[in-house]
């Protein structure tokens, strides 16, 4: 088990677990992030900068920090 | 009246689709406790005149967000009698969400499925039959940019508002929004029923874009281009369409008002031609450069690119408390800052788009360009003009990461920094035209009295008593001028560029021609007098000051109009006039200490 924020470029994961505060987890699920989706990385910005991660039809990009709240199980 | 209410999630072509319903005729409304501007339209619909609302772009009913708490007081405010719910088809297996929200609160919906294409494209197939019965209320699929299946549309929705059911109890709606119901395996039920969505999406167009757009050493480089490109475009198409304003509106001066007011006493076709007149042609300056800014940021915004750009420099911007969209109209103010502080509106989070607003005047600016370059070739030679330049532009990027610094924690951004970067898409032309055309409307409508009641309040200033030359030490302005002298004195700035100052709060473009009127002499001669009036050190000082205060007068109008607050306004007025005095006082008594 390790967090989003950890994952390789071009691995692909399946959601675990999301601890977010009510706001967060509302705004994750909105955007499809729920646990059983699968995802994966598709490229990470320099300087330590966002995510960019597939789910399903849906393309997002997200902070390191927001990753590091979501647990992942790689498949 | 009817009222039809528009929702759907960020990135579904809402706007579009409300563009193309109401066309040029929308307007943006008050709403009683909302703090946002929402545009609002009157259609004809099935006899009836009913009002269109766009809602703001949401992901979740009972999110968060400041957009999330606009529609849930709209809704619980404004008894509704039908909600248009637009989904993005290839995206209807987490959008779906939304609907089921709007069916709990027992609110009359229609379904609009969008881009219906790009689903097709990616193989995905929508038993829209099926789904209307399962969701008891009529579903469609729709193209919200070419107007496919709209009439179908906007013919169920007929039918509804026909029923005439009693609009939607607000109260009720307020209680049954507190109640969070568990819709997930409803919508998971849905899906599994009712749509068929391949593995693997088939079009890759995007990802191959991507690959070079957001590449990890080329995407910044192309990022940065790109927006000097655009720059570019924005204010070179941009001068002779005002040059040619400005002419026009000069004619219409001499040939036309000028005989009209001759016989009329001396102070009052000072107050027509130079007081409200004046303050209508600053006014009408800004109308070209709004059009073609909102002309390119539609283009930037709509093709998907600005969530890109977020990407690129979201390392650098986090840091500031500001997000990458903000550096797009950071980069933008040192155009022109009026129509940059309209383009954060982008930024949906009140604090993040407050903090850009207050960083956004301290651009250099073009109109301060003028300035700073007749000053420079004024004062000094050839060979330092470009370090004195360089220097300004310098002082400008650091003021504003300063206080980006300072400020972030006042202004602290709450939502999460999570963006969905949708496909590359085309606006079509009448997407461009229709923003631009809204944009103006809006800048004309809240701004123009602003501008002209400041132009006049100015005019009086340095006109009246009559008995003293206009913009003369005898003025009220040079009286004002005199008893900020021990404020100023320090500073290096005599009382004539303190007039030129209080000049200066209109627009930077007027402060040369102060001077003129100040001195008394114009073009070379005014500056070869200026040279022996003030030495480099002033001159430096007076620029610095003139770079960190206050903009100009359209600046302030469109703060206050944006910001929706008059507190927020006077912040950002004291702020830069602190700052630039700080800086002027700095730089002057270091320089003078060194011995210069």
């Amino acid at each position: 088990m390790r967090f989003l924020s950890q994952l390789q470029i071009g691995q692909r994961a399946v959601i675990a677990a999301i601890e977010a505060e009510e706001s967060l987890f509302h705004r994750l699920s909105a955007l499809g992030f729920r646990v059983g989706k699968p995802l994966s990385i598709i490229r990470r910005a320099n300087f330590n900068g966002p995510l960019h991660v597939r789910l399903g039809t849906t393309d997002v990009i997200l902070r390191g920090t927001e990753a590091a709240r979501i647990q992942v199980s790689i498949s | 009246m009817k009222r039809i209410a528009l929702l759907g999630m960020p990135n579904t072509g809402k706007s579009t689709l409300f563009n193309r319903i109401s066309g040029a005729s929308a307007r943006v409304g008050n709403w009683p406790g909302i703090t946002v501007d929402l545009m609002s339209a009157k259609i004809l619909i099935g006899g009836h005149i009913a009002e269109l609302i766009d809602l703001p772009g949401i992901y979740d009913l009972h999110g968060f967000s400041d957009d999330e708490q606009v529609v849930r007081h709209f809704l619980a405010n404004n008894a509704v009698d039908l909600v248009i719910v637009l989904l993005n088809s290839s995206q209807i297996d987490r959008q779906l969400s939304l609907v089921l929200q709007i069916k709990k609160l027992q609110l009359p919906a229609v379904l609009a499925l969008n881009m219906a294409d790009e689903a097709k494209q990616s193989g995905i197939t929508i038993d829209t039959d099926s789904l209307a019965k399962s969701l008891q209320m009529p579903v469609m699929q729709i193209s919200a940019k070419y107007g496919d299946g709209l009439p179908k549309a906007l013919q169920a929705a007929t039918q509804i508002i026909n029923q005439n059911q009693p609009a939607t109890n607000p109260q009720m709606i307020s209680q049954l929004l507190q109640e969070d119901n568990q819709i997930e395996q409803e919508m998971d039920a849905l899906i599994k029923h009712h749509v068929q969505i391949p593995t693997t999406l088939t079009d890759n167009t995007t990802d191959k874009i991507d690959q070079i757009l957001l590449h990890k050493w080329f995407g910044l480089p192309i990022f940065f281009a790109a927006m000097y490109v655009l720059f570019q475009f924005i204010f070179t198409a941009g001068k002779p369409l005002q040059d040619g304003l400005a002419w026009i509106l000069q004619l219409f001066r001499t040939h036309l008002l000028a005989p009209i007011f001759a016989s009329s006493p001396a102070w009052f076709s000072g107050l027509m031609l130079d007081g409200i007149y004046n303050g209508v042609a600053t006014v009408a300056a800004f109308v070209p450069i709004i059009v073609l800014f909102f002309l390119v940021m539609s283009m930037v915004e709509d093709s998907g690119y600005l969530s890109r750009a977020a990407f690129l420099m979201d390392a650098l911007m986090a840091k500031m408390g500001l997000d990458g969209r903000g550096f797009v109209m950071m980069l933008m103010g040192f155009g022109c800052n009026v129509p940059a502080l309209m383009g954060t509106r982008i930024m949906r989070s009140r604090p993040m788009r407050l903090l850009t607003m207050l960083v956004i005047p301290l651009s250099l600016c073009s109109a301060r360009l003028q300035v700073f370059i007749f000053i420079i070739t004024a004062l000094f030679a050839a060979k330092q003009a470009p370090i004195i330049l360089f220097t300004l532009y310098v002082m400008s990027f650091l003021t504003m990461f300063l206080t980006a610094l300072l400020f972030q924690g006042q202004y602290k951004n709450a939502e999460p920094f999570i963006l969905e970067l949708p496909p590359y898409r085309f606006p079509t032309l009448r997407q461009i035209a229709l923003r631009g055309w809204h944009e103006v409307k809006y800048f004309l409508i809240r701004a123009s009295k602003f501008i002209v009641i400041g132009v006049v309040l100015v005019w009086a200033m340095t006109n009246f008593p009559t008995n003293v030359p206009p913009a003369s030490v005898g003025t009220l302005a040079g009286q004002i001028g005199a008893l900020f002298a021990p404020v100023l004195d320090p500073l290096g700035i005599n009382n004539q560029l303190a007039i030129a100052l209080i000049f200066g709060f209109v627009a930077k473009e007027i402060v040369i021609g102060a001077l003129a009127v100040i001195y008394g002499l114009q073009g070379d001669a005014l500056m070869a007098h200026m040279a022996t009036q003030i030495d480099w050190v002033q001159a430096m000082s007076f620029m610095l000051f003139t770079l960190i205060y206050t903009p100009c007068l359209s600046t302030i109008a469109t703060l206050k109009s944006e910001s929706k607050s008059s507190g927020f306004m006077w912040l950002s007025i004291a702020w830069s006039l602190g700052l630039a005095w700080v800086v002027s006082f700095v730089f002057y008594q270091t320089a003078r200490w060194l011995g210069h």
